[in-house]
């Protein structure tokens, strides 16, 4: 089974997203929303974590979140994939399961 | 003329994700108009708050960037910014909005609000207040 | 939610008088408004008003009536950025009743 792995907070300051790495299969999908975007920021230090991840993992994150932030779009972890909402749901549709790690 | 204490908000959370920092910017407006001596503190994830270019149409949420900027018509001039949380996210002052004052005193000469603090100096300006406010 | 009705249109409010949504607003509802309130705009009133909106658009806050004060007197000259001239323009407060004019929300800081 497929897993979309879904992951909503920021990883400063919840560790949603370690364990999630930790623990998510490769073949698996992750989608960063709402504070989850931070992570996707090429600037901060999840950066090399995750594009590690985007090698075994489809990695994508929402873009109308990034652009309320200001994270520009350009300083995007390469290798992870923006996408808008009809493009997340693409995604929840994709995988045979959607995981929120609350 | 009632008691004037000195007031620090510190922030620590990403705007939008939740509603922290909009109640704490509101809570700082209200306090600044009781004309009390109103201060910001910008820690971990609180340094996105100053971040420019938010843009905030595609999640149907108001973006309330553009009121820090009116901090400075409230006495509101001393918003402390956290290096080491800057750091950790690879962000500089550069990448904050460029918050100015108008310092009546000397000819209404624009002045930064915006100051890059250490942990220790932060730790510093903790001590010398009466009260904190935490969101 | 109770509603002002003017040339066949229809302008929410709330239980104070405030326009629910700002990008309903238009000249006829700010006229309505001090109608009720027995008020007649002047020139005087609409520079408030409009600046008013500037700030607004800008700062996306209605400002206190010190910072309101303040501003005036940047922008319209010291003989107009005092409570005096602004209380005389708006005897129910210069920052509540010009907002309401406005479309604004009531001023953040205003109880």
């Amino acid at each position: 089974m497929a897993i979309l792995h879904i992951v909503n907070k920021s990883p400063y300051e919840r560790d949603s997203l370690t364990s999630c790495l930790r623990d998510a299969k490769s073949g698996s999908g992750l989608i960063l929303i709402e504070d989850g975007v931070l992570a996707a920021d090429k600037r901060g230090k999840f950066a090399g974590a995750l594009g590690d991840a985007s090698k075994g993992m489809k990695v994508s994150v929402l873009g109308p979140d990034l652009d309320a932030r200001g994270i520009s779009r350009d300083n995007v972890v390469d290798g992870i994939q923006i996408v808008d909402y009809a493009g997340f749901v693409d995604l929840v549709a994709e995988f045979d399961c959607p995981q929120s790690w609350l | 003329m009632s008691t004037v204490k000195k007031f620090l908000f510190l922030n620590r959370k990403a705007p939008y994700g939740t509603i922290y920092a909009l109640e704490s910017l509101e809570v700082v407006l209200i306090s600044a108009a009781f004309e009390q001596d109103v201060s910001m503190a910008f820690v971990d994830d609180g340094v996105y708050q100053l971040l420019k270019g938010q843009k905030t149409d595609g999640i149907g949420m108001k973006n309330f960037s553009p009121t820090y900027s009116a901090l400075g018509d409230y006495d509101v001039t001393k918003l402390y910014v956290e290096k080491e949380s800057l750091e950790e996210r690879g962000l500089t002052v550069d990448d904050l909005m460029d918050l100015k004052w108008e310092d009546e005193d000397d000819d209404w000469a624009e002045k930064d609000s915006i100051v890059v603090v250490s942990a220790a100096e932060l730790a510093d300006i903790m001590e010398q207040q009466e009260v904190i406010l935490s969101f | 939610m109770a509603a002002i009705e003017l040339n066949g249109k229809s302008y929410e409010v709330d239980e104070e008088g405030y326009l629910a949504d700002l990008n309903q607003w238009d000249e006829d509802i700010a006229k309505e408004m001090a109608k009720l309130d027995g008020a007649e705009l002047t020139d005087a009133h609409w520079e408030v008003i409009n600046f008013l909106r500037e700030y607004y658009e800008e700062y996306q806050i209605a400002p206190a009536v010190r910072v309101l004060t303040k501003a005036i007197g940047k922008k319209l000259g010291k003989d107009k950025g005092n409570s005096k001239y602004l209380y005389e323009l708006f005897p129910y407060g210069p920052a509540k009743q010009a907002c309401k004019y406005a479309g604004l929300p009531k001023p953040t800081g205003c109880v």
